[in-house]
């Protein structure tokens, strides 16, 4: 038995059988967290890079599943934001509900069918099984973001198809050339010729695609902004990452020869872009959640403008793996917060969210600390991911990507402060529905852990060195402890 | 012979991809569609993928064919005039040239392949234990397993996707109806479903077991399966049944489900998704006929489309 094939099939288990019994989502969903918390303990006492095959079919013909430092934090962040998010659902999606709303009787199956392939996608190293998962997420993506608008969602299911398409032509020519998909073996053969640089050209461009990074985003804001608030805090928390995980995956391990530096600093340089565009896209928008969609965009430039920096000096794949897993915690319940806070208010503005600091100060709160992580302020996630990726930029002397991530940071200010100055304007209380206390706890927790991963900095930062590609520089793991500890002093 | 046989049908498929992409006609466009599918699936057979042939002709120009008459026929009905817009020369030529150069790029990466074919040695000393003969299947529902799963479920979830978008009052309706002509009985179609449901069970049983030694398995006869529930539709013969009712639901999640319980099942043994020795080629079959019928049920279910408020049901068809 093994964490690894368990975390994909359980959620398909569930997907059954809230096919089977609407009726039952609150106990499934309850038996479904227990569940995928176990399984995540589990796979976190695992040794980093513990694999075996499925079913015992030997490589280069079946499929390896790994548990790198990668997978095991995104892994159980997974479970922490999906469980959470679920929790929440339960509200908007209530299950008393399945037989009248189709949204209803839709949601939970694609949702367990999201949970399983964003699991599969971390713990897979077989380049056409990923294609498998990003089918299976896109599919549950696409619906859900059909929920919000259909046109939006119409949008995203065409340009994730054609992401797709380029993404499995480069398989093929993969799978022509080498005779194997898998990532592990592919690390040991893989030549710089021009069928393998092709290859990883088409498939990285199909992947930027999934992963919105910028200038390819314009199907995420629409589609996030619209999409219902849990569905918007699985898309712009998961889905996103998988297109991102199989990008490190080819890059930094499977395809690595033919990764140029030349490449990766395309490939930084418009994360920086990302950055800055997305940031400034954010500060203009009027509505709250395609502020916080665009802000979406602009922490996925993060994730790779860390892609040249991921050899050199210092802890750049540390930084790396933080970020995806601050940017997914802190994503949801901000996405989740805003969800409820636009239901109190009068409209979808961010003009409208007057006073709710006084009538709904939790979810104001969670805001706020989503807010703090996405920033990148102490004693956050993010501050810890920021920290270790502008570090790694300075020891290698690459003063304008931390001078960006820097922007980044105060531009961030500038948009998340915007609805929360609001939210604490004016002098009467609103008043608002009460909600549900799960509804008002889910977006908290997630904050407050975005938040507490600042904490945990140092056995993360070790964990995700643990079993990190032979690409990345490998340096005793960092002691965030004390550069926090040194950061607040500084800043008093 | 062969060579100039292979020229024909690729500039007949050359022609009709063209034509399709060409015509302004929306109708005229799937026609030509359908027509480069079943080439595409002739040079398929004339390259030796046997299975892969059938699931072109049958999902690529036949289940999407009739997918998209029956969009066209909605749109008509609509008042849609369904035709495409001129395309600016600008577009055309932008377009073009991104092709090219991709298919120029593609050339040049595929001639500079030679193939290595690691893994066909492996599936040829591994085939044996399984006690079937088609390598396809060998590698679908056993060295692959994992892959077909998921891939079960990304159809399983298409169809509940479809389903997110039912109209207000629509769910958990029918979907609307598609018969094709009232009374039912005096038709060609409606006398030729009848005969033809039964006719199609009886084959996709037939290409499921044959899927085991010859081209043929679970996504085929699923596939032949649909197209005989979507015929007997069209014709009248059946009504499809509501997005509620608890037998079309068993139906649709038996494959899956029987796929992951065996699987499951496999970890008293040691691993997920092994099969216990001897009980190979009984399990591969037991799961792809519940996957035939789930595949059938999900395709004829995803082409009928969403649920509909009842009024809209009989309406629905043209």
């Amino acid at each position: 038995m093994s964490p690894l094939d368990l975390l994909v099939v359980a959620p398909l288990v569930f997907m059954v059988l809230s096919l089977l019994a609407g009726g039952w989502q609150r106990s499934l969903l309850a038996l479904a967290i227990a569940t995928m918390a176990a399984l995540s303990v589990w796979l976190m006492t695992l040794d980093p890079g513990t694999a075996h095959v499925v079913g015992g079919w030997e490589l280069p013909l079946g499929v390896l599943l790994r548990a790198d430092g990668l997978a095991q934090m995104l892994v159980p962040a997974v479970t922490l934001t999906a469980g959470l998010t679920g929790l929440y659902a339960l509200h908007q999606f209530a299950p008393e509900s399945h037989a009248s709303n189709a949204q209803t009787a839709a949601f939970w199956p694609l949702y367990y069918l999201m949970w399983s392939a964003a699991n599969a996608a971390f713990l897979t190293t077989d380049l056409f099984n990923l294609y498998v998962t990003l089918e299976m997420a896109s599919i549950a993506a696409v619906a859900m973001a059909a929920m919000g608008s259909v046109r939006a969602a119409l949008r995203y299911l065409l340009i994730a198809l054609l992401g797709s398409i380029f993404y499995l032509l480069g398989v093929a020519l993969i799978l022509s050339r080498y005779g194997t998909v898998d990532v592990t073996l592919l690390a040991g053969m893989a030549e710089a010729d021009f069928a393998t640089a092709l290859a990883l050209a088409l498939m990285t461009g199909g992947l930027l695609v999934k992963a919105a990074l910028f200038p390819l985003h314009g199907w995420l804001p629409p589609a996030h902004a619209a999409a219902p608030a849990p569905a918007s805090a699985l898309l712009s928390g998961l889905v996103v990452k998988i297109g991102f995980v199989i990008t490190v995956r080819l890059w930094f391990e499977g395809l690595a020869a033919a990764a140029t530096p030349a490449g990766l600093h395309v490939l930084g340089g418009i994360g920086a872009l990302a950055i800055l565009f997305g940031s400034l896209q954010a500060i203009r928008q009027e509505s709250l959640k395609a502020l916080v969609a665009y802000s979406t965009v602009a922490q996925i430039g993060y994730l790779f403008l860390a892609f040249p920096l991921i050899a050199g000096a210092g802890h750049a794949w540390a930084g790396l793996s933080f970020h995806a897993v601050a940017h997914m915690i802190a994503k949801a319940a901000m996405f989740l917060a805003a969800g409820l806070m636009l239901k109190a208010a009068a409209g979808p503005r961010i003009a409208d969210l007057a006073g709710l600091a006084r009538a709904m100060p939790l979810t104001v709160t969670a805001f706020g600390l989503a807010a703090v992580s996405l920033m990148g302020l102490p004693p956050s996630g993010g501050f810890s991911a920021k920290f270790l990726l502008v570090d790694a930029a300075l020891r290698q002397g690459q003063a304008i990507h931390a001078a960006v991530m820097l922007i980044g940071g105060l531009l961030a200010a500038v948009y998340l402060f915007r609805p929360l100055a609001v939210a604490f304007s004016g002098s009467e209380t609103p008043a608002v529905p009460a909600k549900a206390p799960s509804m008002v706890a889910a977006p908290l927790a997630l904050a407050l852990a975005a938040l507490l991963l600042g904490f945990a900095g140092g056995p993360l930062a070790e964990l995700a060195t643990g079993g990190a590609p032979a690409t990345v520089a490998q340096e005793p793991p960092p002691s965030l402890e004390n550069t926090v500890k040194t950061a607040s002093e500084d800043a008093q | 012979m062969s060579l100039v046989f292979d020229l024909v049908l690729c500039l007949m498929i050359l022609g009709t991809a063209a034509a399709s992409l060409l015509m302004r006609s929306a109708l005229g466009g799937i026609v030509f569609f359908i027509a480069f599918g079943n080439l595409l699936g002739i040079a398929w057979l004339s390259l030796g993928a046997v299975n892969v042939a059938l699931a072109e002709i049958a999902i690529g120009a036949g289940v999407t064919g009739i997918l998209l008459i029956l969009a066209h026929a909605r749109l008509s009905a609509m008042g849609d005039p369904v035709e495409c817009e001129p395309t600016s020369p600008w577009m055309r030529a932008a377009v073009a040239v991104i092709c090219g150069g991709l298919i120029v790029l593609l050339s040049v990466a595929v001639l500079s392949i030679s193939p290595t074919d690691r893994m066909g040695a492996q599936i040829a000393t591994l085939m044996p234990a399984l006690g079937i003969e088609n390598p396809v299947t060998g590698v679908l529902l056993a060295f692959r397993a994992y892959d077909t799963l998921l891939e079960t479920f990304v159809l399983l979830g298409a169809l509940v996707a479809v389903w997110a978008i039912a109209p207000p009052g629509g769910w958990p309706q029918r979907p609307a109806s598609l018969a094709i002509a009232t009374p039912v009985s005096l038709t060609v179609i409606g006398t030729f479903s009848r005969v033809l449901l039964p006719a199609s069970l009886v084959m996709a049983a037939y290409l499921v077991w044959t899927g085991s030694d010859l081209p043929g398995g679970a996504f085929q006869g699923g596939t032949v399966l649909a197209g005989g529930i979507l015929v007997a539709a069209l014709g009248g013969a059946i009504a499809l049944p509501r997005a509620d009712d608890m037998r079309l639901r068993s139906v649709l999640v038996l494959g899956p489900a029987m796929f992951l319980g065996i699987g499951l099942g496999g970890i008293a043994l040691g691993r997920f998704l092994s099969y216990p020795v001897g009980l190979e080629k009984a399990l591969i079959v037991a799961i792809e006929y519940a996957l035939a019928l789930s595949i059938g049920a999900t395709l004829a279910l995803l082409v009928a489309g969403k649920p509909v408020p009842p009024a809209a049901v009989q309406e629905g068809g043209d």
